[in-house]
């Protein structure tokens, strides 16, 4: 075939793109900066998505619709309704349905010419280098450190870049770790928190938004990475604060003693990434041991027979406004100071949405002198499911 | 010098919920002091029992990590920024 244009010859590699993939990628070919050399780069690289969810969502649409040749996703999640206020790849009817098998579809239906490879599983230490070893860059959009850990460190195993993303309620941080001669995530945060320290529920939850946008900015700078353009988020940590509208970039270094990637590194092969972030076997052990408790059916019980009750509702102002027992709301955190509002000559059933925050309660009113007092088990989500299904569960 | 410290939306809760708070302060380490003095609750999450700042919370003086400055003893000036930043894992894990 004749060479018609003038710009430089595409690296021979037998890939050509067919006159309807011309189409398709017109607003790319058009550009010089990605071009027809760029684009082939697309069709050739093989992405390993962590996640189907929030970061995932976006990540998935833009890098299928710009025609990531192979795309691989891992995930072992059921899509629920709690997803659908962010995980704009499902649908209200894919409730019920494993992530990956609607995501495929979805993905499938944006772009029917690239191969997109679904893994249900959860990634651990056995699997992960095997999972990794047939891609180019790595996208991590999970949500607990082990994995984050996990995903790091195959990734220097391996040297394939890991391109980061992470959110909290309004607050996103993004970057790439392990590109040639940059910092990994242990260069960053040599350790996670211990689980007590980590949100709960009281501090949980994310704007749908952000997981879009931070979602997004992996999908360029994977982009990026694949066609070999600009400057790559790489040494640099970038912060986006939604709420300010801000975005502020801090400098990453490679730690030259870390252990993974440093320069006498003392991790040469996948660890016990749950036992290192201290959770193991953590959801096995009822937090509420030794705290006295009643349950959802033998408190309507003693409702309905006219005991005198007081209810504690121990959650945050907003959770009230989701639902409520009409329990005298005291915010956990607020409870050392606002304990005087209570009569301990009463008996008190304190509750939350899921009874752990209430067994800190318990367990703070007794150590101050409580001692007819209650944990409602399984908290206003338990009453839903066995006293009164109209109350939400959220 | 005036310096103004960001805290991270994680550990607003235990800073009167603000964003950011000023302080004079001559270091990094007397900045952080000042916090945690005003903020006792904020004390655990930033130090470990025996003092030292945790390892999933870096400090940051404008953009540079004070771990390859002087650490907390790093001088400030005035209309330094310092952050707080903290790891944190989401995605957007389920409530427990």
């Amino acid at each position: 075939m004749p060479v018609i244009t003038g710009t430089p010859a595409v690296p021979d590699t037998g890939r050509t793109l067919s006159k309807q993939e011309i189409q398709r990628y017109s607003r790319h070919l058009i550009m010089p900066e990605v071009g027809m050399e760029g684009q082939l780069k697309l069709a050739k690289a093989k992405v390993l998505m962590i996640g189907a969810g929030g970061l995932g969502a976006p990540l998935g649409l833009y890098l299928a619709a710009a025609g990531v040749g192979r795309l691989g996703v891992v995930d072992f999640d059921v899509v629920d309704f709690t997803n659908l206020q962010r995980q704009i790849t499902f649908s209200t009817s894919d409730v019920g349905r494993p992530k990956i098998q609607a995501t495929k579809e979805r993905l499938a239906g944006v772009n029917p010419q690239i191969r997109i490879e679904t893994y249900e599983t959860r990634l651990t230490s056995s699997n992960a280098l095997d999972l990794f070893r047939e891609y180019d860059i790595i996208v991590d959009g999970t949500d607990n450190f082990p994995t984050r850990y996990l995903v790091n460190d195959a990734c220097v195993l391996l040297n394939k870049p890991n391109v980061y993303g992470s959110i909290f309620r309004f607050e996103g941080q993004t970057t790439v770790f392990h590109y040639p001669g940059g910092p990994c995530y242990r260069c960053l945060y040599p350790e996670p928190p211990p689980p007590g320290l980590v949100p709960s529920c009281a501090e949980g939850g994310v704007l749908g938004v952000l997981p879009g946008i931070v979602g997004a900015l992996q999908a360029m700078e994977t982009i990026k990475l694949i066609i070999g353009i600009g400057e790559p988020l790489a040494g640099r940590l970038l912060l986006f604060d939604a709420l300010g509208m801000r975005f502020r970039e801090l400098r990453l270094r490679r730690n030259p003693s870390c252990p993974v990637c440093g320069d006498n590194p003392t991790i040469r092969e996948l660890i016990d990434y749950e036992e290192f972030c201290g959770i193991r076997g953590e959801e096995f052990v009822p937090v509420t041991t030794g705290i006295p408790e009643i349950t959802p059916r033998e408190l309507k019980a003693r409702l309905d027979r006219g005991d005198d009750l007081f209810i504690l509702d121990v959650r945050e102002p907003h959770e009230y406004q989701i639902c409520n027992l009409q329990g005298h709301l005291i915010p956990l955190g607020e409870l050392p100071k606002r304990a005087s509002e209570l009569d301990s000559s009463r008996e008190i059933v304190a509750h939350c949405r899921s009874g752990k925050r209430s067994a800190d309660a318990v367990q703070f009113l007794q150590q101050a002198g409580f001692r007819k007092i209650w944990n409602l088990k399984g908290g206003i989500l338990a009453w839903s499911d066995e006293v009164d299904p109209s109350v939400p569960k959220y | 010098m005036a310096v103004k410290m960001e805290i991270p939306t994680a550990l607003r809760q235990f800073a009167g919920k603000q964003a950011s708070v000023e302080f004079n302060a001559g270091t990094v380490g007397d900045a952080l002091k000042q916090l945690t003095g005003a903020y006792a609750d904020l004390r655990k999450h930033l130090y470990t029992e025996d003092g030292r700042i945790r390892s999933f919370v870096n400090i940051y003086l404008n953009d540079e990590d004070i771990r390859y400055l002087q650490k907390e003893n790093t001088p400030t000036k005035d209309g330094d920024t310092i952050s707080i930043v903290p790891s944190i894992a989401g995605g957007c894990p389920s409530y427990k």
